[in-house]
């Protein structure tokens, strides 16, 4: 077996549809047994870089390795090694939950037997075991997402695609995804995760890069990228915006930097941690500034992109990632 | 992880973490499955469909036995002399109308495949790359034979008594799923270029239906114009009609069963490779 150091390496690849520049020359390094994500908005490029590295789609310049083997030369090598959780759920949905896996597993090439007994194993693991022999579409969102992540793992690939893959969760079906991609994460498997939550890259994922319109912006681990953005913001809400002058006082000492928000009895400061956010908020209530709530925030996509690129993240051409290319 | 137990409401909080571990523990990779084990197993995925949403065969079922009815007592008397008489012409003429109605639904499939994610799944997998098309298309025979059988049962019922027996029948039946094979990957084909199931459905009967029509399904083409007329002998459709009815009645003619399976070889070596390269392409 081919053993490349690199589970990903992508240079330069490119795609277009039509005039849109989905994808704008990204370069992608990812180690084997490592957990990467690809952080940005929608319509940044993320789908349309993962639909080419799961070879779905054949990029029109640049060129990348998977596990080894050329994404076009060696297209059916790559899906034999790889598996794509899409950020539709890639299940059918007139079938049931233990006919999808089950008809997976035969296509892997397990024997009936085998494919049948991976299927049970797999929904019961999965906490899916009651809904086994229900349509799917009478699923709810968290367990079609989960059957997703079962399909994928039916045979254990060595790398996986996850996109998105708590998009639309409810926070409670979003930690079950997590403690699954966790215990992936444990048994080894190299995972490429795209998200739009910095949150969900920072719990998951080793090395991120952000990517926007395209580009690959800024890359390393979680702390290096927290680091640049600052740790997070302290959000304060007075009871009277008479204080306000007081607490832009009190605070731009205690903190550093404040800023006014449009609410008039609001400021907004850069907080290093939450000691210091602490401090800052008891200085308050001993000087007799009233306050109506206050929130240590963590740095946002959004912050991040303030902090990278001087703008919001925008949801610029999401229309070319939602619409499927013909 | 967590893996405190909790009450579960509207399914499970926490995962069992030993039965997870279990699950995730690798597997070793099985040998691929071969092109002809995927195929089937897609053909599967056809037949469950049958099972899950029996509603759409009886969709495509119900037009032609209603034609059947209508055109044997409103028109089989003026038509032929008697109504008896009629069905013996009709009937056949039916049955390849209601299998080749039914293969439209291949292209509306295929297209609903292609707006929901499951798609790019098969095409993740380390398959025989036309398995997808091939095995759905299998799976769909199995639904012409149905939607023929459901046809061909009316028909003794009300009284229709094929010269060829049983034997004829069943060749008849064979005949018109072939062509229907073929006929298919036209549809599969639209399936991928239009853009929703809706616009297929109405390009498909745009054409099926006036091509049905402008046959010999329903009459003999002698008392047509002369234009006509010329069309309705050259239509794949009634030499498929004229060659299932021979096979029915015993008094077939090599050279259009020849036809019909030669125009089925000539729509599949165009069609499936188109199909095959636009789902590819994807």
């Amino acid at each position: 077996m081919n053993q490349a150091p690199l589970a990903i390496e992508a240079t330069g690849i490119v795609k277009s549809f039509g005039d849109t520049r989905a994808v704008d020359g990204v370069d992608l390094a990812v180690r084997r047994g490592s957990v990467y994500g690809v952080l940005g908005p929608n319509g940044a490029g993320k789908t349309t870089t993962i639909r080419m590295l799961a070879t779905l789609l054949r990029p029109d310049a640049g060129s990348a390795r998977v596990l080894g083997h050329d994404i076009v030369t060696e297209a059916a090598d790559v899906r034999g090694l790889v598996s794509l959780t899409g950020q539709l759920a890639s299940v059918d949905e007139d079938l049931s939950g233990w006919e999808n896996l089950t008809l997976i597993g035969r296509l892997l090439g397990l024997s009936r037997a085998d494919a049948k007994g991976r299927a049970d194993e797999l929904l019961d693991a999965f906490g899916l075991a009651d809904a086994a022999t229900r349509l799917v579409k009478h699923y709810s969102g968290g367990m079609r997402r989960r059957l997703d992540v079962a399909a994928s793992i039916v045979v254990t690939p060595e790398l996986m695609f996850l996109d998105e893959p708590t998009t639309g969760l409810d926070p409670r079906s979003r930690n079950l995804v997590w403690d699954i991609i966790r215990a992936l994460i444990e048994e080894g498997t190299t995972i490429l995760l795209c998200t739009q939550y910095l949150d969900e890259a920072d719990q998951l994922a080793d090395g991120i890069a952000v990517i926007d319109h395209g580009k690959v912006i800024a890359e390393g681990t979680p702390g290096q990228l927290k680091a640049s953005v600052g740790s997070g913001a302290l959000h304060v809400r007075l009871l009277d915006p008479e204080q306000r002058p007081e607490a832009e006082r009190l605070l731009a000492r205690t903190l550093g930097s404040v800023s006014l928000d449009p609410d008039p009895a609001a400021l907004t400061s850069n907080s290093p941690d939450s000691d210091r956010a602490g401090e800052a908020i008891a200085e308050l209530a001993r000087s007799d500034v009233g306050i109506a709530s206050f929130s240590l925030g963590q740095p946002s996509l959004d912050e991040v992109f303030l902090a990278l690129t001087g703008r919001p993240a925008e949801e610029s051409g999401g229309d070319v990632e939602e619409e499927r290319p013909a | 992880m967590s893996t405190t137990p909790t009450t579960p409401d509207r399914g499970p909080s926490t995962l069992e973490e030993a039965a997870l571990r279990k699950a995730l523990a690798s597997t070793t990779r099985p040998p691929r499955a071969g092109a002809l084990s995927a195929a089937l197993t897609f053909g599967w995925r056809g037949m469950l469909k049958v099972k899950h949403v029996p509603e759409q065969l009886l969709d495509v079922t119900i037009t032609p036995v209603m034609f059947l009815l209508m055109f044997t007592y409103l028109f089989g008397g003026a038509i032929s002399g008697s109504t008896s008489e009629y069905l013996d012409y009709i009937l056949p003429g039916v049955l390849v109308m209601s299998v080749l109605f039914t293969t439209v639904y291949s292209g509306i499939a295929l297209n609903t495949d292609l707006t929901k994610g499951v798609v790019d799944r098969f095409r993740s997998l380390p398959i025989w790359r036309p398995a997808p098309l091939v095995g759905a298309l299998l799976g769909d025979s199995v639904r012409y034979l149905i939607a023929g059988t459901v046809i061909v049962v009316l028909g003794v019922i009300l009284g229709f008594r094929p010269d060829a027996g049983v034997g004829g029948v069943v060749a008849a039946l064979a005949l018109v799923t072939v062509f229907a094979f073929a006929l298919s990957w036209v549809f599969t084909t639209m399936g991928l270029l239009l853009r929703s199931p809706n616009a297929v459905m109405n390009a498909g009967f745009m054409g099926i239906f006036p091509l049905t029509f402008l046959s010999n399904v329903f009459v003999e083409p002698e008392t047509l114009p002369s234009v006509l007329e010329a069309f309705v002998n050259v239509n794949p459709i009634s030499i498929l009609a004229t060659a299932s009815r021979g096979l029915m009645h015993g008094d077939a003619v090599g050279g259009d069963i020849a036809v019909v399976l030669a125009t089925a070889a000539a729509l599949t070596a165009v069609f499936a490779p188109l199909t095959t390269h636009l789902y590819r392409s994807r």
